[in-house]
């Protein structure tokens, strides 16, 4: 079961109560508040998007961009539809947060959007749900309803002349919806394949209309940070990435999780938080944001604070918040084999480079791992990396090469040896 | 082909797009076809397509490119074990392989009775609750341990 401490978007929700999500515990922690007092005071869109700019809010699906930024890019007076977009098509592996925000606070999302909305001249919005979480989207579905019933989505929400309308979308089963464009393509009813930039979608998005694309987390932060100030926000984390962060922690420790901490938070303080380290084993690596971000060895991970300068600083990405945590244990081969398994499955196969290079990439770590590796197959990996990073339409390919160098640059020795021996370093033990 | 009951909630979709967008519904609408007749064959895609009024390759494209539609038939319940590497580091693998003995099949195999497929999976979003198995698409069963894989394989009848 996920653990919390209280921060902003689980501030006050009682996750063991299986009635948090409902729109009744939701108003009784404030909900609709910043909702209500920007449709009465009539607050301008310039000053709700200035707000957000001060909160420092990056967004949270990996990429870390400005939220505040990307909603200024939306063309507003623009006439004709324009549209917001929530990203849950969480599939990254070792991320698990949008999940447990929609499990138990629905609204806190729903609200997010209707704001978005309203800042961006947006009167539909999408929220695209991971495939596999079925449940979840019903649990959505049913906040909705309970939303329109009470007014909050509609035509003339509380009087005030603004109409919005929200609708879940279900995936079914394709991690590279979680690309942006892909995630539009998704929702038109085509195969989810990745489209040229520019066009950006906030110039051409769904359906060819003005589209911004948020992530679960970042949306339902937005009435935290325009309820209690954005600059509370802000100082919440540090300079250069506001607020606090869910961190979803998976792999070797006590108490899998998510986790929502203040960025700048030391590495060392959420694993304490997640248990420590699961039957008192050694920690060796970690990957800090998720899968496609490059792994790091726990004598680099110990020193690092879980916000994006110094994640980036120790040559990694915050990314998304997933944090695999790999003891002793592991066989780094055998770890890594099975991620290029994972993006040579999950590629879209509209670039070349991306749909042969994944499948080189897992092939040759397949054959080290099998004890057919070769004693050029290091360099291989090198130039196959070379050949696909940088050079598809979106970044799954680049996603794809990450790993693959991190592993190899930090346990070069694993290589070696399997290659040269035909068997793992280390007894290879999953858990 | 499809329930009156199917039709409607195929219905619910397709009013959530604009008008002429009912391409949109596609991928909702072939999972209700599924969950009512348990795989999509090309004649069941077909129905589908003509009901929202698109051409049958841009059904079959959905139903080929995203993972969770069962273009072949599958036993009563498709059992997809997440083996990723956050879950194999919390017991994902060792579940499949208790699974794969328990039930002596492979993945993409279904028992003899005709009761369970098996199959890999990749990331679901829930890391943390490994291991975790999915049910006819779904059901999402978390922290499944062998006893706790008995126990649902005894529900499972």
């Amino acid at each position: 079961m996920a653990i919390y401490q209280s921060g902003v978007i689980f501030e006050n929700v009682d996750t063991k109560n299986p009635d948090c999500w409902t729109l009744d515990s939701y108003l009784n922690r404030g909900g609709y508040t910043a909702l209500k007092k920007i449709l009465n005071e009539k607050i301008t869109q310039e000053s709700i998007i200035a707000d957000m700019k001060t909160s420092g809010l990056r967004g949270r699906g990996g990429a870390g961009f400005p939220t505040g930024l990307k909603w200024s890019f939306m063309p507003r007076t623009l006439e004709g539809q324009k549209y917001i977009v929530c990203n849950s098509d969480e599939g990254e592996p070792g991320t698990f947060k949008d999940r447990d925000i929609m499990a138990f606070n629905p609204h806190s999302l729903i609200e997010g959007m209707i704001i978005a909305g309203y800042s961006i001249s947006a009167s539909v919005g999408y929220n695209y749900i991971h495939g596999e979480i079925f449940e979840i989207y019903e649990r959505f579905e049913a906040a909705l309803s309970e939303a329109r019933e009470a007014g909050f989505l509609g035509k003339d929400i509380q009087g005030s002349g603004f109409d919005f309308e929200l609708y879940a979308h279900h995936g079914y089963g394709a991690y590279i919806c979680g690309e942006e464009t892909a995630l539009l393509d998704s929702l038109e009813g085509k195969k989810g394949q990745p489209r040229f930039k520019p066009p950006f979608p906030a110039s051409y998005g769904l359906y060819g209309r003005p589209t911004t694309i948020n992530n679960t987390e970042s949306l339902a932060s937005v009435p935290f940070i325009l309820r209690d100030g954005a600059q509370v926000f802000q100082d919440k984390g540090v300079p250069n990435g506001g607020g606090t962060k869910l961190f979803s922690v998976s792999g070797h420790v006590n108490r899998p999780g998510n986790y929502e901490i203040p960025l700048g938070t030391p590495f060392t303080k959420l694993l304490e938080m997640a248990g420590g380290m699961r039957d008192g084993k050694k920690l060796k690596a970690v990957i800090p944001g998720g899968s496609s971000a490059p792994l790091l060895p726990a004598s680099i991970m110990l020193e690092c604070n879980m916000d994006f300068d110094s994640i980036a600083k120790a040559g990694s990405m915050l990314g998304s918040g997933g944090v695999i945590i790999m003891n002793e244990d592991v066989c780094m081969v055998k770890a890594l084999e099975r991620l290029a398994y994972f993006y040579h499955e999950e590629s879209c196969g509209q670039c070349t480079p991306c749909r042969e290079g994944t499948g080189w990439l897992y092939e040759i770590i397949h054959r080290i791992e099998n004890g057919e590796g070769r004693i050029n197959d290091l360099e291989l990996l090198d130039s196959i990396g070379n050949q696909m990073a940088g050079r598809t339409i979106c970044a799954l390919a680049d996603a794809a090469v990450f790993p693959v160098r991190s592993f190899i640059k930090h346990f070069r020795d694993e290589f070696e040896y399997h290659i040269e021996h035909k068997k793992c370093m280390v007894s290879h033990k999953w858990c | 082909m499809l329930s009156n009951e199917a039709l409607e909630k195929i219905d619910i979709e397709l009013a959530k797009y604009p008008d002429n967008r009912q391409r949109s519904a596609i991928m909702s609408a072939l999972r209700i076809a599924q969950s009512e007749k348990g795989w999509l064959s090309h004649e069941l895609v077909g129905y589908v397509a003509d009901y929202l009024k698109i051409p049958p390759v841009q059904a079959l494209e959905v139903a080929t490119f995203y993972g969770m539609y069962n273009l072949k038939p599958v036993g009563k319940y498709k059992l997809t074990v997440c083996t990723n590497l956050p879950c194999a580091l919390s017991g994902g693998v060792d579940a499949a392989l208790y699974l794969k003995e328990r039930l002596g099949v492979g993945f993409n195999e279904t028992t003899a009775d005709g009761m369970y497929t098996l199959k890999e999976g990749e990331c679901m979003g829930a890391c943390g609750d490994a291991p975790v198995i999915l049910v006819n698409n779904h059901k999402m069963c978390s922290f499944m341990t062998t006893e706790a894989i008995e126990k649902k394989l005894a529900e499972l009848q």
